[in-house]
Formats: structure tokens, C-alpha cells, sequence
């Protein structure tokens, strides 16, 4: 049985996909890390480290504590910088066989324009995703992802400079999250990711101080998979645009409530930290239950959930 | 770099709260060198759920991999309870180890506490070599019997907090006798243990103008650079810097850290 292929190309709007797993922003560097255990080429595509124009040494340490069943982490989107970037990350990106998609970050919405700019033309790019949520640096990040406004006037700023699809990840610190996803696809995105990390903390009782070296950091994880998965619920149904879930996600099973609840594409994070090996694997899970129900194309799948 | 599933040898209590683990693990024994580690899986479930760091401690034999380990929480707590047969995630070798001259003088390994780990397998490794091991603990109970795990030709002296085993006082008193005794200084010296007592022996080494490599510890998530999680402040390059414990380091020359804005844990 099964001898009909699965053909497990997805499209984020201009943006094709080999297969619908990618690797989640600052969970994967620039893939080059994970290489000598790992093939990238089998999966979908790559979000490579949150980039921005000037080089940022990141918050102090602890950067990282474990809670039960995630992680926080308030690694401030430390980051060599746009113009080591193209000298030297670009050239390594350039070889991988699967989609390359940056990660980018502004202090203002001009500066997430200028990044749009500078990445015009550059070809080992495939797609931005604009990261409008990063709940670990102190100005811009999460004050232009809970303001409608604010989301619309960055998704603008870069849809006009970029010549690459646009994904804008939205944060799930809101009260609702549909309303600034309609903002950005108004504002002329191509596709959304969600969700970046919930804020949080913790507490040593021995020293009574905070764990986390900047006090709050971003919580990830299977902890956080049920949050995520709702707000893609809510999302797929407010917008027309496609969506990429994320959000705990260890394995194929995971995978496939994401996909069966509406997303076209899934990013994978945490999950590299337990097992290199995880989002391989999950390729290769989500396209075994396929053959197994009889859906040909995984694009089949999305949105398929029974309510 | 490997990632396999190392079947446990034995797992077996040597001093308080210190165990001694023999992981079957030749593919990364093989490519290791000393201060390298590896990131243990410690449960099948997500709680706990990251790997953790641990230094390769050594070798038994051919294939077999040690971690001495002490338990400070869940995953120690989890790994002391671990019996032979059973099989974990391990990754590894990871990081840059010591870099130790090939001839040149005695190599001076200085531990405190759990820091005896990585220094074990430099000492395994300087087989035939001079080196001598200065070592530190609380007291006498923590102390790690070494005879079964280093060359007998091996110098080692001992210090405790509270006296109980060879002198009380601190394992950096030792180092300040070594290095201002007569003797041919060290050509190197080797420490792991507590960030205050790197710094003082740093601050020791650089006053004597003998070259030091310290181990570090930060607490990691990917243990292979892709997440900057696990840094420590960097004393060199413009603007300082951070560098990534377990891509650069966990062994840096003493200089390349920057004491001052470098928190303990
Ligand atoms: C490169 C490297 C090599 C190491 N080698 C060894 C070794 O050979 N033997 C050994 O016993 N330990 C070693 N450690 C420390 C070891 O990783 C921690 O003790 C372990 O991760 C704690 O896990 P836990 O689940 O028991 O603690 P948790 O329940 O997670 O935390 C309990 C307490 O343990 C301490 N702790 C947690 N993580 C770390 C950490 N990464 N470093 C130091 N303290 C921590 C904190 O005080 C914390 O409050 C090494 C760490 C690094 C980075
Ligand atoms: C260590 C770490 C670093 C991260 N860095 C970034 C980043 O630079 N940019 C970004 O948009 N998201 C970043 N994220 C968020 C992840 O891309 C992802 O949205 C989040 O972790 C939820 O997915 P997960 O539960 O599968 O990890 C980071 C997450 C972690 C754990
Ligand atoms: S633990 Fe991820 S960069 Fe060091």
C-alpha cells in the first residue's frame, strides 16, 4: 500500500515550500549548527536568527531557565548584524537546498524598512519574516506587535522595500490576537507566523532573585501548545491569508493538530534542543499519517478540523 | 559530532552526592578531548525537558564514557536513579576542550568541587607526562577517590573548607604556595569549579606569568551555538561581547573573560 507519493509541497502565498516543516527563528542559528548532525535540505525551509541592522550583544546572562515542561529565555535577539550577515552568513545560506527566510527586527519602523532595503536582491533570501513580537528587548518588538496601528505601519514599511515574500509574526501578548492579524494583512502581508513566546518569569526562593539575568523572558515549549494552538484557531478564521503555526510543537502528532486546525506551514523550536533530530522527523511523521488516511497532498489536510 | 543513545554501564554513588556514571558511547569517546562535553536526555516526557550539560569526565577502557555528576536537581536527581541497561540521548563531543602543549612543562590542574570532572580526563590524558592536580571541597565526604580513575604517577594534593581532609583553607592557598615555591613554575594551569574561585585563580596565574585555561558553566538549551543562551561576558574586541560557553568554550584562556561583568551562577 501507500505507493502513491505524497506530495508535500505546500505555498505560503508566493512563497514555495517543500514540505510544510520549518525551523523556527533563533531555535536553528543560521543552520550551519545543527548541519553535521542534520541535513537541512530535508526540510521545508529555515528561519535563521531574529537579524538587525546593527550588531546586538544580547541581554546579560542567565539567559536561559527551565520551567516545567518549556523554557524561558531572554537571549535579547543577540546577533552579528546586518553587514556581517551578508559577508558571512549569506555565502553559507546560499548552499543550503530548502527555503532561507530572515528573521528581521527594527528599533523603529524605519529601520525594519531599511532591512527590507538591504535584503533586496540579496538571493540566497528567499522570504522576511518580520518579528514584531519579541517580548526580550526593551524598545520596539513587542510595542509594534500589540498596536494595530503600529503592525500595519511595519508590515507597510517593509511589504514597500522588500522584494520577497512578506511573513509577519504576530505575538500572542495580546488580548486578541485577530485584531492585529487583519491589521497586517490589510497592511499587505503575505503570510503570518504564530506565535512567538508568552512573557513570563521565574523566582529562585534561595537567593530571592529573579532567574532570568533581564528579570522576564519568553516562555516556549510544549507548555505553551494549547495557547498557540487556539490562536491559530482564532487566526485562520479572521484572515485570507495563509498562516504558519508554531508554538510547542515536538512532534508529528503536534504537527498535525496545527495542520488539521488551519496552518499551511508549521515552524519547529524548542523541539531541536530536546532532539536535533525533531523536525526531520516530523517531516517524515506528518507525511506516514498522509499515506496512512489517503491524503495525497498535505495541502489536503489544513483546515480540515470538524467542529 | 554525535547524537546516539548510550546504554548506561553502571551508575554508582563515589562521595556525597556525587555519582560516577559509565555511558557506552565509543563513536564519542573516540573524537573527544579532554574538556569537551556531552548533552544528556534525561527523561522520555517533557518535564524535565532540555538536556544537560556534562563534561566527559574520561574513559573506562575502550568504549566506555564516565560523567561524575552531583545531584543539584530534577534531571541529577533523575540520572542518579538510572540503572544498568538503560539507554539515554547523548550528543557529543562538544565545545573546544584544553588546548595542552605537547612537550613543554607540568600542566597544573586545579579543582574545586565538581570541577574535577573535565580535569580527570586531562590527567588521564597527560599519561606519562608531568602533572600534578591541586583539588578543593567542603570537606572530606565530597572528596572523589581518584586512584581507580587517574595514572598513579599523578601529584595530587588536597584542601577542604573545613579541614577534614589534608589542610583546611581554600584550594587557591594551595596554588599561591605551588606557584611561589622555588620549583620549575607550571607550564600551564588547568582549573574548573565555582566562577569566584576561576577568577582568583586567574587573577593567581596572570600575577605568576603562567598561561591558564579555565572551564566554564552556563546553563544551556542546544549545547551546539544555535541558541546564545549559555554566554559569558568577553574581555576582548571592541564593546566586549559575549561568547557562547559551549562553541567557544567551555575552555577559554583565563583572558578571554571578563571577570568583572561575569556573574556566578
Ligand atoms: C559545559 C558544562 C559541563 C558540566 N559538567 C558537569 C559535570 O561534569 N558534573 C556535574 O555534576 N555538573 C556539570 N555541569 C552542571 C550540570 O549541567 C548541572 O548541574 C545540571 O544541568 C543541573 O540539572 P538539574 O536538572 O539537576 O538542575 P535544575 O533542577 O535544572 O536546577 C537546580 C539547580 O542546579 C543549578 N544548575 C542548573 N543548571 C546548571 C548549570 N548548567 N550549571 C551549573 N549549575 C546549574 C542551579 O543552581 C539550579 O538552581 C556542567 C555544566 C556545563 C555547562
Ligand atoms: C532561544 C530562543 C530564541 C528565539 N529567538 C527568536 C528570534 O530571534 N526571533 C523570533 O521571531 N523568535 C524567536 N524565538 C521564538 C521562536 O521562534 C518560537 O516562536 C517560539 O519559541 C515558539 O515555538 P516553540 O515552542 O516550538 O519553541 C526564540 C525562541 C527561543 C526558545
Ligand atoms: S547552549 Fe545554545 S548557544 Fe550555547
Amino acid at each position: 500500500m501507500g505507493a502513491e507519493p505524497v506530495d508535500m509541497r505546500v505555498s505560503l502565498g508566493p512563497l514555495q515550500l517543500k514540505n510544510p516543516v520549518v525551523a523556527a527563528s533563533g531555535t536553528y542559528g543560521y543552520g550551519e549548527e545543527y548541519a553535521e548532525l542534520v541535513d537541512p535540505s530535508l526540510l521545508g525551509g529555515i528561519v535563521v536568527k531574529g537579524l538587525s541592522l546593527k550588531p546586538r550583544e544580547g541581554n546579560p546572562p542567565p539567559r536561559i531557565v527551565e520551567t516545567p515542561c518549556g523554557m524561558l529565555n531572554a537571549i535579547g535577539l543577540a546577533n552579528c548584524g546586518l553587514d556581517r550577515f551578508l559577508a558571512e552568513k549569506v555565502p553559507l545560506l546560499d548552499n543550503l537546498d530548502t527555503a532561507v527566510i530572515v528573521n528581521i527586527y527594527g528599533h523603529s519602523t524605519a529601520e525594519y524598512g531599511d532591512l527590507a532595503e538591504a535584503l533586496r536582491g540579496v538571493d540566497a533570501v528567499d522570504a522576511l519574516e518580520v518579528n514584531i513580537s519579541c517580548p526580550n528587548v526593551e524598545c520596539g518588538g513587542l510595542a509594534f506587535g500589540t498596536d494595530p496601528l503600529a503592525a500595519a505601519r511595519v508590515t507597510e514599511s517593509v511589504v514597500r522595500h522588500a522584494d520577497k515574500p512578506v511573513i509577519v509574526k504576530l505575538s500572542p501578548n495580546v488580548t486578541d490576537i485577530r485584531v492585529i492579524a487583519r491589521a497586517v494583512e490589510a497592511a499587505g502581508a503575505d503570510a503570518l507566523s504564530l506565535i512567538n513566546t508568552l512573557t513570563g518569569m521565574a523566582v529562585d526562593v534561595a537567593s530571592r532573585r529573579p532567574l532570568l539575568g533581564n528579570v522576564s523572558g519568553g516562555l516556549s515549549g510544549p507548555a505553551i501548545k494549547p495557547v498557540a494552538l487556539y490562536m491559530l484557531y482564532q487566526t485562520v478564521r479572521a484572515v485570507h491569508i495563509p498562516v504558519m503555526g508554531m508554538g510547542g510543537i515536538m512532534g508529528a502528532r503536534d504537527a498535525l493538530e496545527f495542520l488539521i486546525t488551519g496552518a499551511t506551514a508549521l515552524q519547529v523550536g524548542t523541539a531541536h534542543f530536546v532532539d536535533p533530530r525533531a523536525s526531520i522527523e516530523i517531516v517524515a511523521g506528518i507525511e506516514l499519517y498522509c499515506r496512512d488516511h489517503g491524503i495525497r497532498r498535505v495541502a489536503d489536510l489544513s483546515g480540515t478540523l470538524v467542529v | 559530532m554525535i547524537d546516539m543513545r548510550a546504554a548506561v554501564r553502571f551508575n554508582e554513588a563515589v562521595a556525597k552526592d556525587l555519582f560516577l556514571m559509565g555511558l557506552e558511547a565509543p563513536a564519542i569517546l573516540h573524537s573527544a578531548r579532554p574538556g569537551q562535553f556531552v548533552m544528556l536526555g534525561l527523561g522520555e516526557g517533557a518535564d524535565p525537558l532540555l538536556r544537560r550539560p556534562f563534561s566527559i569526565c574520561g574513559r573506562k577502557g575502550e568504549d566506555t564514557l564516565l560523567i561524575l555528576y552531583r545531584i543539584v536537581g530534577r534531571g541529577t536527581a533523575l540520572l542518579a536513579r538510572l540503572g544498568e541497561g538503560v539507554d539515554l540521548p547523548c550528543l557529543g563531543p562538544l565545545g573546544r576542550g584544553f588546548d595542552l602543549p605537547e612537550d613543554g612543562g607540568t600542566v597544573l590542574a586545579v579543582a574545586g568541587g565538581i570541577g574535577i570532572a573535565p580535569l580527570v580526563s586531562l590527567m588521564q590524558s597527560r599519561s606519562g607526562r608531568p602533572c600534578e592536580c591541586l583539588i578543593g571541597c567542603r570537606t572530606a565526604a565530597e572528596l572523589v577517590p581518584l586512584d581507580a580513575l587517574v595514572p598513579p604517577d599523578r601529584v595530587i594534593r588536597v584542601i577542604t573548607d573545613d579541614g577534614s581532609s589534608g589542610r583546611r583553607g581554600l584550594v587557591t592557598d594551595l596554588l599561591e604556595e605551588r606557584l611561589g615555591r622555588k620549583e620549575k613554575p607550571p607550564g600551564l594551569i588547568c582549573a574548573c569549579g565555582p566562577q569566584p574561585m576561576l577568577r582568583e585563580v586567574a587573577r593567581l596565574a596572570a600575577q605568576a606569568h603562567v598561561s591558564c585555561q579555565v572551564s566554564l558553566e552556563a546553563r544551556m538549551a542546544c549545547g551546539v551555538g544555535a541558541c546564545q543562551g549559555c554566554v559569558v561576558a568577553a574581555s576582548t574586541g571592541a564593546g566586549g561581547g559575549y561568547l557562547r560557553v559551549c562553541r567557544e568554550g567551555p575552555v577559554f584562556d583565563a583572558e578571554e573573560v571578563d571577570w568583572g561583568r561575569s556573574h556566578g551562577r
